[in-house]
């Protein structure tokens, strides 16, 4: 896989994500696939969405706006496409060419050659493709590996917030991860983005977010375990 | 000091009023009959009732309740006063075909130079009884007419028709020079000007003819420039000209079909033509068109209509699409059209001036290319798959994401419901989700199961009392089962209690072992999941 080159072709992203992806964050004309979480699809559009790029999201009649517009998606620049139905790669096609970040459901099956041609229209277009789901073809991998939830008791209180663990495959097959909570990952334009060569370095030890948490506990699993909480 | 025109002659002009016009107007708009007892209630008061309403003691003013009470059968409409201008605009068209240089004073009252249609029909009497004849023909039977010198004696010659008998013709011709006679028995108060009336009737002055007999000058030392006027028309010589106005340019399209088309895409290859030729005709009118209103026309007699707006502007393949769209529907209720369609009409609902639309030189930016990629899309998928969300107030998560077709205006116009919307999202909406939203709100309900520790399935009775803690649940039927972590609820959610139809819901959050939270409802002892925290 070609690595890019130039720092321009890196899209503003939320900065806790910026540390784990590939390239130190979300470029443009590369695919992105989201294991299992529809918050950390979302967050990966708050950064663009937030710098007044337009993002659109095909496929997935669960997106909540609401959920979207919490994490910094401007709704105003957000395009909605919820049954794309069997022209699934004409529809994508034709948003790649307009919009800067397409997310969209993962395809059962897609041809090589189909993928290839997507794949040089993203190139050419400068757009970043998310899928939701397991897809292997994707250039990096993005996860929840572990999630906790504070507020919620037995029976009491609401859900506050959520700490998450997660991963990023790199190209070489390496997996870095991090450790976020939720409002790490909300959309305030990070006004250094584009261009910012520090934000490519190596970046194997935890972030400045994650190193709070982590520097309770390094042993991570163990603050990860679901405990019962008391209602506190 | 500003002068008032010294013409000696008030030019002779034929005023057509047609009394009570916003009752008519409404009374034609819905298709109600003449002898309806109807009124037009503008903020909350009486605005303007019809003969039927005015026999009952219904009169302008009165609060809608006490309308009500004096008129058994009252049918109450909300005052529109577009509504007025657009109804008349086929009577001035009507008029217009038979005598240039209509001037149109407000919406039921207009006026005519009578010059040139006196000489062409004969006489003055001639032109009126053409004008009534015309009226009359578009349906219109109570059009009063006078002729007098200018247009404020002219009107009042039109309002002193009441006083003929029911079998003469509704005109009242004052001759030339006459005026001066005709208005001095009128009181002050048809001058509407209520300072001066006041003042002239504590100088002892009582009709519009003691008023004229006062010398000019001493009028306009007095009173001013308002006062010379009123004293202008008092005495027959109204400044007022009668202007005509341009008739409009003719930019609706009508395409009729012979024999009538059954099929969407005959429709979508004929229209093109016809559409070019709209936007063309807008085009040199320096105009754009942002939205258009759309009626089909069948067979058997059936229409549908709809307006519809655009991002940016029309061009001829948009306007080809709406109408492709407007037949295909996003559901039967959209159309339901039978037969044949045998005519569609386009009319140009918004129009704008082409400079402030125009591309910049380089282009307008990407906002271009978006609404361009966007209507490919729409051609492709249908107008309604391509949606842009707003978020509105309510309690369940599904109610407040609203989505609405690119291109379509947020229900109503763009910025009042924009608020509106921000406002009822704001509200406090007893039962809302409190914390972080849901990032996966279920389009469509999902099943779910809710077991205690023996297995046996959690409900809540009528008093909100849990019947057991939950401890496993699956979120879906075929879903392995998840031992509940940490949970909350019931919190009841109350929709719409005073109504049959309202339900009563209880939310739960559940968190399970994995990490993961759900958010699952209870309705009539079935469970659904609503939203994932995923």
């Amino acid at each position: 896989m070609q690595a890019a080159t130039l720092d321009s072709r890196r899209m503003p992203t939320v900065p806790a994500l910026a540390r784990i992806l590939p390239g130190g964050g979300l470029q443009s004309g590369s695919s992105y696939a989201v294991r299992n979480s529809c918050t950390l699809a979302m967050a990966l559009l708050a950064g663009p969405s937030a710098t007044g790029a337009w993002c659109c999201v095909i496929g997935v009649p669960d997106f909540s706006a609401e959920a979207a517009q919490g994490l910094g998606i401007n709704l105003e620049r957000l395009i909605l496409i919820p049954d794309p139905g069997s022209q699934w790669l004409s529809v994508t096609a034709a948003l790649v060419d307009v919009v800067s970040v397409v997310l969209v459901r993962a395809p059962d099956h897609l041809a090589p050659s189909e993928w290839a041609r997507l794949k040089a229209r993203l190139r050419q277009r400068g757009a970043a493709l998310i899928t939701l789901g397991a897809w292997k073809q994707s250039d990096s991998t993005l996860g929840v590996a572990e999630s906790a939830w504070e507020g919620l008791g037995a029976g009491t209180g609401h859900l506050r917030t959520r700490r998450m663990k997660i991963t990023a495959t790199q190209p070489s097959g390496r997996l870095r991860h991090a450790y976020v909570g939720l409002d790490d990952l909300q959309g305030t334009t990070d006004s250094t983005g584009f261009g910012d060569h520090s934000a490519s370095r190596s970046f194997d030890s935890v972030g400045p977010v994650a190193a709070a948490v982590a520097a309770t506990d390094r042993s991570a699993t163990s603050l990860f375990e679901p405990r019962l909480m008391k209602s506190s | 000091m500003p002068t008032v025109p010294a013409t000696t002659v008030a030019t002779r002009t034929m005023l057509f009023w047609c009394p009570d016009w916003p009752v008519t107007a409404a009374l034609r708009e819905h298709a109600l009959p003449a002898d309806t007892a109807l009124v037009l209630v503008d903020r909350g008061e009486v605005f303007a009732c019809s003969p039927a309403a005015r026999q009952d003691g219904v009169r302008r003013g009165l609060r809608i309740r006490e309308a009500q009470a004096r008129s058994a059968g009252l049918v109450s409409l909300a005052y529109d006063s577009s509504l007025d201008e657009r109804a008349f605009e086929p009577v001035i068209a009507a008029v217009e075909t038979i005598m240039p240089g209509v001037q149109v004073i407000r919406p039921g009252l207009c006026a005519i130079r009578v010059k040139g249609p006196s000489r062409y029909y004969g006489s003055e009497e001639g032109a009126a009884g053409v004008v009534i004849d015309t009226l009359a023909a578009i349906g219109l039977t109570d059009v009063r007419i006078g002729i007098a010198d200018g247009p404020f004696a002219a009107e009042q010659a039109a309002r002193a028709t009441d006083q003929l008998d029911d079998d003469d013709a509704p005109l009242v011709v004052i001759p030339s020079g006459g005026s001066p006679w005709f208005l001095s028995s009128y009181p002050l108060e048809v001058l509407d000007q209520p300072k001066l009336t006041v003042l002239l009737r504590r100088l002892g002055i009582r009709s519009l003819g003691d008023f004229a007999a006062l010398r000019a000058s001493d009028v306009r030392n007095r009173f001013g420039l308002e006062g010379a006027i009123a004293h202008r028309q008092a005495s027959g010589l109204d400044h007022h000209d009668v202007v005509a106005r341009t008739p409009p340019p003719h930019l609706d399209a009508v395409a009729d079909f012979e024999p009538p088309l059954v099929r969407i895409d005959q429709l979508a290859f004929t229209m093109r033509a016809h559409a070019g030729a709209f936007i063309g005709a807008l085009r040199e009118a320096g105009l754009v068109c942002t939205a258009v209103h759309v009626a089909l026309h069948t067979e058997s007699g059936e229409v549908s209509e709809r307006r519809w707006q655009h991002p940016r502007w029309f061009d001829a393949d948009d306007v080809v699409d709406r109408v492709r769209w407007q037949l295909q529907g996003t559901n039967a209720s959209d159309h339901g059209l039978t037969s044949g369609i045998t005519r569609v009409h386009l009319v140009p609902d918004v129009v704008e001036d082409l400079a402030d639309h125009a591309d910049g030189l380089w282009g307008t930016g990407p906002d271009e290319s978006i609404h361009h990629g966007l209507a490919r899309v729409q051609g492709m998928l249908g107008h309604g798959a391509v949606l842009t969300a707003v978020i509105a107030g309510g309690r369940l998560l599904a109610d407040r994401r609203v989505l609405i077709p690119w291109g379509d205006a947020p229900t109503g116009s763009d910025r009042v419901s924009r608020q509106t919307s921000v406002k009822e999202r704001n509200q406090p909406w007893p039962g809302r989700l409190p914390g972080p939203a849901p990032a996966t709100v279920f389009a469509e309900r999902r099943a779910a199961a809710v077991v205690d520790s023996r297995g046996n399935p959690v409900d809540v009775d009528r008093r909100g009392l849990l019947s057991a803690d939950p401890a496993f649940f699956s979120a879906a039927s075929d879903d392995e089962r998840r031992p509940v972590h940490s949970w909350a609820g019931p919190w009841p959610i109350s929709e719409r209690w005073w109504d049959p139809a309202g339900r009563v819901l209880h939310r739960f959050q559940l968190v399970d072992r994995s990490g993961s939270a759900w958010l699952l409802l209870l309705e009539d002892h079935a469970w659904w999941v609503e939203a994932g925290y995923d």
